[in-house]
């Protein structure tokens, strides 16, 4: 960041102005700007619905627009889609890698451009090809290799540089490091910095703060459609940010970073204990408990075993060795619906591969798990269906047309309103959250915060997987820290914090005598 | 703020024209057919043609309801032509006397269509066990039976053809009730019972949530496999009875023949009917509506006096323009 100011007499790369769009006649994007300079990073942020992506999908053709202007290297732009886009040089790399793993560095690069020489690929010049794209970020992987063969961060690498090719003059990146651990980010804001180097810009889509400052040089906030505010990154801080993006007076977001608030009273008796649990390669040895009334985070890097752990709670996989109590009595699910019978529900922490069904509406997904103790002789009471989901809808204040739209065209936080309720509506002794609040905006994810704190503090055990360390740590009574597939710390009341969950994720080590390992 | 947030979730097209179509496209495409004939087809208007017609899809949708749940699920179902033969070879054998002599010949004849068909529906189950058990495909699972069916269907029978005249057996083909053929009789009890389950019972909401999104239904505690050997088994219960009036119908019951074809005429009444055939959305109804075009198209064309080769081309487009009409309706 040595030059994070962008000259306005400069022409800039690409200039949105004054971009509109609706959807049946309801506007998603109103008279929106933006502008990127050459070899900027800049950041586009806003809730989920304030037009973030429709601004994107209409820059690289996606979506037609209704009104404004593009202009992009100086000259006007028109995409007539993505594919278009990319050939005139704006690349987008999505949030889900999509390559082929079973085959090699080179053919997933290739894939779609193949070289080819008298009718046969030209083997030769692709993985020269793919070599040369690779150095580029400073990548040296034998090419020739299956591309499961090289870490989730390579991989990833190998994504990014398939997107850029060589001609991309700005690449956009959506939440990009939605699926990566620490380290991989770290690469990840290696190569924008290349990029960047190379003249490159970046539109940088992201719901983590902390991203946007540590790699952007501008950002533009929008709010329901507009484009209410461009300014550098070094000129505004995270509460100024936040508060243009919720649209609320500073002092009013100034609190608390999460909505958990202050700890709550009553703890009750322990409701599971979980001993010496192990599974695959990535449960080796793990043991914690739950308390009524108390919520415990599992804390851990990508791939210490969180989410495979509470898997074997649930019942959702099989487990290899160790045990389970429920309420004092042995709980051994052989699928799903035993855990459940038993009084435990399970948020999944892919949305959309897990949870939602999304040709079903709200009210068919909201009582899915209920839907048995819903029926009578087989048959659903549609009417007591209808009087629960329409008492979890406003309970959730869930922004829907009514029970019966299709979930998938709800926002992505009252998707996950809608998955909460289907397991509050069975009404559990101990629920499992894995990423709660993964990808969904900042006032959905503060209301679905204070939520988790009251079903605590009304008596029910909460078990809650977040990569997001200020959430674990502010949000649990009590954190369980793993590591390779163990449990190496857990603190509780004031041991809980930044430096002692840190250390501990990090060295599998913690400094703090509240530490109770397992023997 | 909530208009914006709708509007921009990342699906939310407008709702195309096409895509109003592709809702109501079964129904309008069959009252425009029943139109052109009303004018063009001679004698079309009678009691007569609405029965020849009718009788001809009866059996294609009484396999059509079982299929479509299949569907639904997201599965597929290749067996049923081989299950009607199994039933249909096991049923004669029984009423005629082959194994044990049965006095009573309505006695014989109950327990020859109750075990013809409990038989076909075990072999359903069979495919369902298949499935879930060992996680086979639905395609590759149901091969095994499209195959070896036919082959157990004339290894019971030595591969002779048996054929019969017998009213107290054959009045499910042959008769009539309160002039409506039997066959139509239980094909639209069928479709009456089975669009029911699948709209208002627990069985039908699971049954679609797996077809929408099985790993999501799973963690919601579905019991996931043995609703599907359910419906598999349903499906195979369905083919039994088809494969009962086929051989009705025919006096006579042949290994080779019967339900040979079905699995085939039975996926295109689904897909034409509006079913998605990737599962999660199903209706029973437009599998009625979907075979009684393909017959009705059929019944047109040769009517006005075109070839049966070219009949069975149309019948191919319509496959592709129902398919094509669900992906713009989906979108």
């Amino acid at each position: 960041m040595t030059s994070p100011a962008i000259s306005d007499t400069k022409a800039p790369l690409l200039a949105m102005r004054s971009v509109s769009k609706a959807f049946a006649g309801i506007p998603a994007v109103i008279n929106a700007s933006l502008e990127v300079g050459a070899g900027e990073v800049h950041a586009l942020v806003g809730q989920n619905g304030a037009g973030k992506s429709t601004m994107i999908k209409i820059l690289t053709g996606y979506f037609s627009r209704d009104a404004g202007e593009i202009a992009f290297d100086g000259a006007p732009f028109e995409a007539r889609s993505p594919q278009d886009a990319q050939h005139k040089g704006i690349s987008t790399i999505y949030q889900e890698i999509n390559l082929v793993p079973y085959r090699s560095v080179t053919e997933n690069i290739c894939l779609g451009r193949e070289s080819r020489r008298y009718g046969l690929l030209d083997w030769n010049a692709m993985h020269a090809e793919a070599r040369a794209l690779l150095e580029r970020f400073k990548i040296n992987v034998d090419v020739r290799q299956p591309l499961m063969r090289f870490n989730t961060a390579t991989q990833q690498m190998v994504a990014i540089a398939r997107a850029i090719g060589f001609s991309a003059k700005l690449v956009i990146m959506d939440e990009p490091t939605s699926s990566l651990d620490e380290r991989e980010v770290a690469v990840l804001f290696e190569v924008i910095r290349q990029l960047k180097r190379d003249g490159v810009s970046v539109i940088f889509v992201s719901h983590k703060l902390d991203e946007l400052y540590a790699v952007c040089d501008r950002v533009t906030i929008m709010r329901d459609g507009r484009t209410v505010k461009t300014a550098n990154m070094s000129a505004i801080s995270k509460l100024e940010l936040v508060a243009s993006m919720l649209g609320r007076d500073v002092a009013q977001v100034a609190r608390s970073a999460t909505a958990f608030g202050g700890r709550h009273g009553k703890i009750g008796e322990v409701i599971l204990e979980a001993r010496n649990l192990a599974a695959g390669h990535k449960v080796q040895d793990v043991s914690f408990s739950v308390r009524r009334g108390e919520i415990t985070g599992l804390a851990g890097l990508l791939g210490a075993g969180r989410t495979e752990t509470a898997r074997l709670v649930f019942g959702a996989d099989p487990m290899r060795a160790g045990s389970l109590d429920l309420d004092g009595a042995p709980l051994k699910p052989r699928g799903p619906l035993d855990a459940i019978n038993r009084g435990i529900g399970f948020s999944s922490e892919d949305r959309k591969l897990e949870g939602i069904i999304p040709d079903m509406s709200v009210a068919e997904n909201l009582t899915l798990a209920l839907m048995p103790q819903l029926t009578r002789a087989g048959i659903v009471d549609e009417a007591r269906q209808r009087t629960v989901v329409e008492k979890f809808i406003k309970r959730l204040d869930i922004k829907c047309s009514g029970p019966d739209q299709r979930i998938r065209e709800l926002s992505g936080g009252n998707q996950q309103k809608v998955l909460l309720a289907r397991w509050l509506a069975m009404n559990p002794k101990l629920l499992i959250l894995d990423e709660p609040t993964r990808g969904i905006d900042v006032g959905a994810k503060a209301e679905i915060q204070k939520l988790i704190k009251e079903l605590a503090d009304q008596g029910l055990g909460v078990l809650m997987i977040s990569s997001e360390l200020e959430e674990v740590i502010e949000g649990s009574d009590r954190v369980v820290v793993l590591r390779e597939g163990r449990n190496v710390a857990e603190f509780t009341d004031s041991g809980v914090n930044e430096a002692n969950v840190m250390a501990a994720m990090a060295h599998g080590k913690d400094a703090d005598p509240a530490r109770e390992l397992t023997p | 703020m909530s208009e914006a947030e709708l509007a921009a979730t990342p699906p939310a097209r407008q709702i195309a024209p096409l895509g109003l179509l592709a809702r109501y496209s079964t129904l309008v495409a069959l009252l425009a057919l029943i139109a052109f004939n009303m004018a063009f087809t001679n004698h079309f208007l009678s009691v007569q043609t609405l029965n020849v017609n009718l009788t001809q899809v009866a059996t294609i949708v009484i396999v059509g309801v079982g299929m479509t749940l299949v569907i639904a699920t997201g599965g597929i179902d290749l067996s049923v032509g081989s299950l009607m033969a199994i039933s249909g070879a096991i049923a004669p054998i029984i009423f005629m006397g082959k194994i044990v002599k049965i006095g009573e010949i309505h006695v014989a004849v109950a327990v020859a269509m109750i075990l013809a068909v409990a038989i076909a529906g075990a072999f359903g189950w069979f495919n369902g066990w298949l499935i879930t058990r060992f996680r086979i495909q639905p395609i590759v699972a149901t091969l095994v039976l499209f195959i070896a069916g036919r082959g157990i269907a004339q290894v019971s029978t030595n591969g002779n053809l048996q054929p019969f005249k017998l009213a107290e057996f054959q009045w499910i083909g042959l008769g009539r009730w309160f002039g409506v053929p039997v066959q139509v009789v239980i094909m639209i009890v069928l479709v009456a019972v089975a669009a029911w389950v699948l709209r208002r019972s627990l069985f039908g909401r699971q049954i679609l949530s797996i077809g929408g999104n099985e790993r999501a239904a799973r963690l919601a505690g579905v019991p996931v496999a043995s609703i599907k050997r359910w419906v598999y088994c349903i499906s195979g219960l369905c083919s039994g009875i088809a494969g009962l009036v086929v051989i009705a119908i025919n006096s006579s019951s042949d290994a080779n023949l019967v339900g040979l074809g079905m699995e085939l005429d039975a996926i295109a009444a689904v897909a034409v009917g509006g079913t998605l055939l990737s599962g999660g959305r199903a209706t029973i109804v437009g599998t009625l509506i979907g075979a009684l075009i393909i017959q009705l198209v059929r019944y047109t064309l040769l009517a006005n006096g075109v070839p049966d080769d070219v009949a069975k081309l149309v019948k191919a487009g319509l496959i592709v323009a129902a398919v094509w009409l669900q992906g713009r309706g989906q979108a």
